[in-house]
């Protein structure tokens, strides 16, 4: 890109002005819309791709037939009335319930209390906390699984012989152990929140005499309230979904609707276990819209825009 | 006057500025569950690793490096070979996939940005466990797997219980995970330097590869380990879409924790996965910091 050191004469260059930029603009346009349709092309073929499976989950839960799943004999609601009157699936289906409504409140609360204590304790503790928070998301589920379960296992061998006490695998077990990496994330979605948030109203209100309490309830939570519901949800949702946890540290009686729908799976798909996994998306996604809901009226009236506005900007943005 | 100098003293000399230091006793639920339920039983688990399996089945104190042995041994090394293959092009796949997207939604969307992503969302929020169920019912005999069968004239012809099955599963599970950090990234890259570089002369494909790529590249790793780590450790993918016949480590660490019981051979498989974890994201650490310095250095 060096200057040219001689002067060039005027129609020396002018050819070069008018004609080969403006071939080259052409080819450049038909590149341009070449690259423009390959990209919606491939964003409308990723889409359909997430979706297709769903899609077909649902739509073979309708299913009239009694053999083929995929042999379609006409619509029928009968497969969401046998699911729904089996009393082994309506067991899954209130176990599941009470662990991930029970994790998502624990994970919530002591999640949200440690983003804010965590202001206020020392640098070093600070540390420690944040790299066992990154542990705790870092280490793939499997190894989260079998250490809990060794160490429940351990611990519960080392209770009976010291005080005759034989604890068991169950409830309790589960939602310790799902709370573990679903506090680490409220406690991220808060914290984000947190170090995003105005001072200035916090210490208008110290100015004005407000108590910590009052400062807190009516300056403070309002403000994280759409990440710790988001926090909530996404609690729940990891909780009522969880797969390989669960199957390592659930005992007798506790089976939870993925363990009951693992368990059908290797006998096959049938249109019965489609309507169980309908019912289970359902659940989850109506999760979703109403989070979605709370969240977005809470940004209406404060006049929140953008990512904080949605469940979805909160998860995204927490990704970056 | 007299009352004035009296009431004075009754109003606090200086507002309180911020919330007390006992605030800081907040964090002692979340602690107590980090040390209970994180670093006791990682640290259980490198203990039991170094021991001997019990006759019971369990664990038996000893000091012996026979299990690591064991898990490097290379004639059975093989489950941590085949989770490496599948977790490298796994992610590399959902990168290929998920680049061209998260630049569509983050430079294209406009309006439609929110839904874009929420549309993401969706899935990313439905069971993991039923999306990959989903895939027994379009690969198997009655779906894609039996129409190639019968296109070939191979009436043995499979794809359930090959490794493309697998592969397929996991990147469709987890490919949400890898638009997001992207697109954020992305999203976030200030428009004016894109601007700069046309005006400069560069092609659109000089830009992107000059300016968005090395912008964003941040998002890309960070995007890449988000996918890279739950791969290395999945389970539930290979034992539905792979029947068992693609053997990862995670199916290996399910049968000696629940099935043979062998928890200190587990143990060190375990321990060499979280290495392998640990090398990944002090590399990821490492990457995002230089790509810092060389920004500042830049600067100045």
């Amino acid at each position: 890109m060096t200057a040219p050191a001689t002067p060039v004469s005027r129609s020396d260059v002018l050819p070069n002005v008018d004609v080969a930029p403006g071939r080259a603009k052409r080819r450049g346009r038909t590149r341009d819309r070449l690259v423009e349709g390959w990209l919606r092309g491939h964003t409308l073929l990723i889409y359909l791709f997430l979706y297709f499976p769903i899609a077909v989950v649902v739509v073979f839960s309708f299913n009239a037939t009694n053999r083929r799943v995929t042999q379609w004999e006409g619509f029928s609601l009968k497969w969401y009335e046998s699911v729904l009157n089996d009393t082994v699936i309506q067991a899954a289906l209130a176990n599941s319930f009470r662990v991930a409504i029970t994790t998502a409140i624990l994970a919530t609360l002591f999640g949200t209390m440690a983003a804010l204590g965590l202001q206020r304790t020392p640098r070093w503790f600070r540390t420690i906390f944040e790299a066992l928070t990154f542990v705790s998301i870092i280490v793939p589920e499997i190894v989260i699984a079998l250490s809990t379960l060794v160490f429940y296992s351990t611990s519960f061998d080392a209770v009976h012989e010291l005080f005759g006490v034989r604890w068991r695998l169950g409830f309790e077990t589960i939602i310790a152990a799902h709370a573990l990496f679903n506090i680490s994330l409220v406690m991220l979605l808060v914290r984000a929140r947190l170090s995003g948030m105005d001072r200035t109203h916090v210490e208008a209100s110290f100015d004005l005499y407000g108590t910590p309490w009052r400062t807190f309830w009516q300056i403070t939570f309002p403000q994280l309230l759409p990440a710790i519901v988001a926090g909530f949800l996404l609690s729940f949702t990891f909780s009522f979904d969880d797969y390989v946890i669960t199957y390592f540290v659930s005992g007798a009686g506790t089976t939870t609707l993925p363990l009951y729908v693992f368990s059908t799976i290797r006998k096959g798909v049938t249109p019965a276990t489609n309507a169980v996994a309908a019912v289970m998306l359902l659940i989850t996604l109506t999760v979703l819209v109403v989070g979605q809901f709370l969240v977005w009226r809470n940004a209406r009236r404060t006049g929140q825009r953008g990512a904080q506005a949605s469940v979805a900007g909160m998860i995204t943005e927490q990704s970056g | 006057m007299g009352t004035m100098a009296e009431a004075a003293p009754q109003t606090p000399a200086r507002p309180r500025r911020s919330y007390g230091s006992l605030t800081g006793l907040l964090v002692v639920p979340a602690s107590l569950w980090y040390l209970v339920l994180l670093v006791v039983p990682l640290l259980i688990v490198v203990v039991m690793s170094f021991g001997e399996k019990s006759r019971l089945g369990g664990y038996q104190p000893a000091f012996t490096l026979d299990n690591y042995i064991d898990a490097l041994d290379p004639q059975r090394v093989s489950p941590f070979i085949t989770s490496l293959a599948m977790a490298v092009s796994g992610t590399i796949l959902c990168l290929l996939a998920a680049l061209p997207i998260a630049y569509f939604i983050a430079t294209r969307g406009g309006r439609r940005k929110s839904l874009l992503i929420l549309l993401l969302i969706v899935p990313f929020w439905t069971s993991f466990l039923i999306r990959t169920y989903a895939w027994l019912t379009i690969l198997g005999p009655d779906g894609l797997g039996g129409f190639i069968g019968t296109l070939i004239g191979d009436s043995s012809f499979r794809i359930l219980g090959t490794p493309f099955a697998v592969l397929l599963g996991i990147v469709y599970a987890y490919l949400p995970l890898m638009v997001f950090p992207i697109y954020v990234t992305m999203e976030r890259m200030d428009r004016t330097l894109i601007e700069a570089s046309k005006d400069l002369g560069a092609s659109r494909w000089g830009t992107f590869r000059q300016v968005t790529l090395p912008i964003t590249a941040t998002g890309l790793i960070t995007g890449s380990i988000l996918v890279f780590i739950p791969l290395m450790g999945e389970y539930v993918v290979p034992a539905i879409l792979g029947y068992g016949r693609v053997f990862l480590i995670g199916n290996q660490l399910v049968l000696q924790f629940l099935e043979s019981r062998n928890w200190p051979e587990g143990s060190a498989r375990a321990v060499v996965l979280i290495a392998i974890m640990l090398v990944t994201v002090i590399f990821y650490v490492w990457f995002v910091n230089r790509g810092r310095r060389t920004r500042e250095v830049s600067v100045l």
